[in-house]
């Protein structure tokens, strides 16, 4: 189980393809992506392209039609389900939609997925408030998401994501409902936490953001793999 | 596991639907309350049946006219009947007018109606088996003396049969109540999925055990058949003070059917929470695994 942690690999696809059953082409074609411990890679293409999938795979919410997806050592084609969770203990999640719960603070939304995972109160007070300062919410950890901004509603999602401080993050879309300069800071933040040695994974169709990072590039068309660039950019 | 977190989690649940919730505890608290009464008369029955096989006494009326020689053959044959006959009595007509007094007490004028020679001497058997009660009237229907051969069984079977009839009446209710009952609680759990599918997809997503994000919807399920359990509980305590002891209590009083004791009413309690709980509590599990993947 550790050979390709120790060798720094935290994702490997190897001729992964996901066809779903009422689909002409496949979502995923052939796929075949490694990524590094502490790497930060762009996951690029447009809709349909295959961007969900691969990250619907990685959380094992669903399964390849064919080939093997590995997460942090973890063969997923042969774990059992229930490891599931443990498996997405170490993803850290952020989605573009935000997906915090309403009727619950900024604090209480990252304390919820504490507790759902059986951290215990004193742990959950004392984490709650240091990861809320990491992600720059000082002082509005008892405000609702509807009394947030677009961005700082991100940044408490990211906390979320963060404050397990699992081996990879992945974010689906995270700057697509912000605006350019909100998502220039959330991208800074998602930098920030990368340095932390936090491996992100990040799909996205910003070209500006991809252009400015100038970081690892997967390009997806189609499903398939059509171009893999250090120090990308948009294309 | 955090308990209270759980706990407040399956309350929330139940308050939140608070119409289907109070359908679904009624539904269980019938159909509980007729499983009960249905295992009740059971046992009952069971425990009558024990008892009278023992008692149960074939009786050979003689006629009035009987002669002391016919009637001493008549005994002499039966004591040495040992294939069927395990004992033998003699009851005089004095003898029978007493009884039927006695049985009678409560309503004098009846007694007064009736002449104390108008009841016939007879034979009281005791049989081996009770079942060879027809083999012995054949036997002894055309023996001199004798008027007409009775048993207390043909009435003991004639009221088995009836008692059987209102439970078997009574567990087919109790079934189609439960299948009503679970219909519900699946519903019930549905719902509940369904208001917090946000929820329980941040669970999944941020890794809680599938036992954590599952057991507030089980439990809640569970609650609902324990609090239906407690109604049907109250409901047999209810039959208990006005039915046994209230409504139906000649016929208990005639001494053929065992009063149904308060002992019996209160081990049938746990019993019923444990299958409510039990029963909800899979059910619950089952909607989740098969029709709402949570």
């Amino acid at each position: 189980m550790g050979s390709s942690l120790e060798s720094g690999v935290v994702i490997t696809l190897e001729n992964v393809s996901k066809r779903y059953p009422k689909s002409r082409r496949p979502a995923l074609d052939n796929v075949n992506v490694g990524v590094d411990k502490g790497e930060f890679v762009f996951f690029i293409g447009p809709s349909g392209s295959g961007k969900s999938t691969f990250i619907r795979l990685l959380l094992r919410e669903d399964v390849p039609t064919s080939g093997k997806v590995s997460v942090a050592g973890r063969d997923l084609g042969t774990l059992h389900s229930w490891r599931i969770p443990q498996l997405r203990r170490s993803i850290g999640c952020v989605f573009q939609d935000f997906r915090l719960l309403p009727n619950k603070t900024s604090a209480e939304n990252v304390a919820f997925a504490l507790e759902v995972i059986g951290k215990t109160r004193p742990v959950i007070r004392r984490v709650v408030p240091e990861v809320l300062s990491l992600v720059g919410l000082e002082g509005k950890e008892n405000r609702y998401p509807s009394e947030l901004s677009g961005g700082e509603q991100q940044r408490v999602a990211i906390a979320r994501a963060f404050v397990n401080r699992p081996l990879v993050l992945l974010a689906d879309e995270p700057t697509g409902n912000l605006d350019p300069d909100t998502s220039i800071e959330i991208m800074r933040l998602l930098d920030r936490i990368n340095r932390t040695g936090t491996t992100v994974v990040m799909a996205t169709h910003d070209a500006n953001i991809v252009n400015q990072m100038r970081r690892r590039v997967v390009e997806l068309d189609r499903g398939r793999v059509i171009r893999d660039q250090h120090r990308g950019v948009y294309g | 596991m955090r308990v209270n977190f759980v706990l407040s989690e399956a309350l929330t649940g139940l308050w939140r639907n608070v119409t289907m919730s109070v359908a679904m505890i009624l539904t269980t608290a019938i159909s509980l309350t007729l499983l009960g009464a249905g295992g009740l008369l059971y046992v009952q029955i069971q425990e009558t049946k024990d008892v009278l096989r023992g008692k149960v006494e074939v009786m050979l009326f003689l006629n009035d006219d009987v002669t002391e020689q016919q009637r001493d053959a008549l005994q002499q044959r039966l004591t040495n009947d040992r294939s069927l006959v395990r004992d033998v009595s003699f009851e005089t007509k004095e003898q029978a007018y007493e009884r039927f007094r006695e049985l009678f007490k409560n309503s004098p004028d009846f007694v007064q109606g009736v002449q104390p020679n108008a009841l016939p001497a007879s034979f009281r058997v005791k049989l081996l088996d009770p079942k060879d009660y027809s083999n012995l009237a054949d036997k002894y229907r055309d023996a001199e003396g004798v008027s007409r051969v009775s048993s207390q069984q043909e009435v003991v079977t004639q009221l088995f049969s009836m008692v059987d009839a209102v439970k078997n009446t009574t567990f087919a209710v109790a079934v189609l109540q439960g299948i009503a009952a679970l219909l519900l609680i699946g519903n019930t759990i549905q719902v509940a999925a369904y208001s917090r599918r946000r929820e329980v997809s941040i669970m999944k997503l941020v890794g809680a055990s599938n036992w954590y994000v599952r057991l507030p919807f089980i439990l809640e399920a569970s609650m609902a058949g324990l609090i239906g359990a407690l109604i049907g509980w109250i409901g047999l305590i209810l039959g208990k003070v006005f039915l046994v002891d209230g409504a139906l209590k000649p016929i208990f009083n005639s001494g053929l059917i065992p009063v149904i004791e308060w002992s019996d009413i209160l081990w049938t309690g746990p019993v019923l929470a444990l299958i409510a709980i039990a029963i909800s509590g899979v059910t619950g599990w089952s909607t989740l695994r098969f029709y709402v993947k949570v």
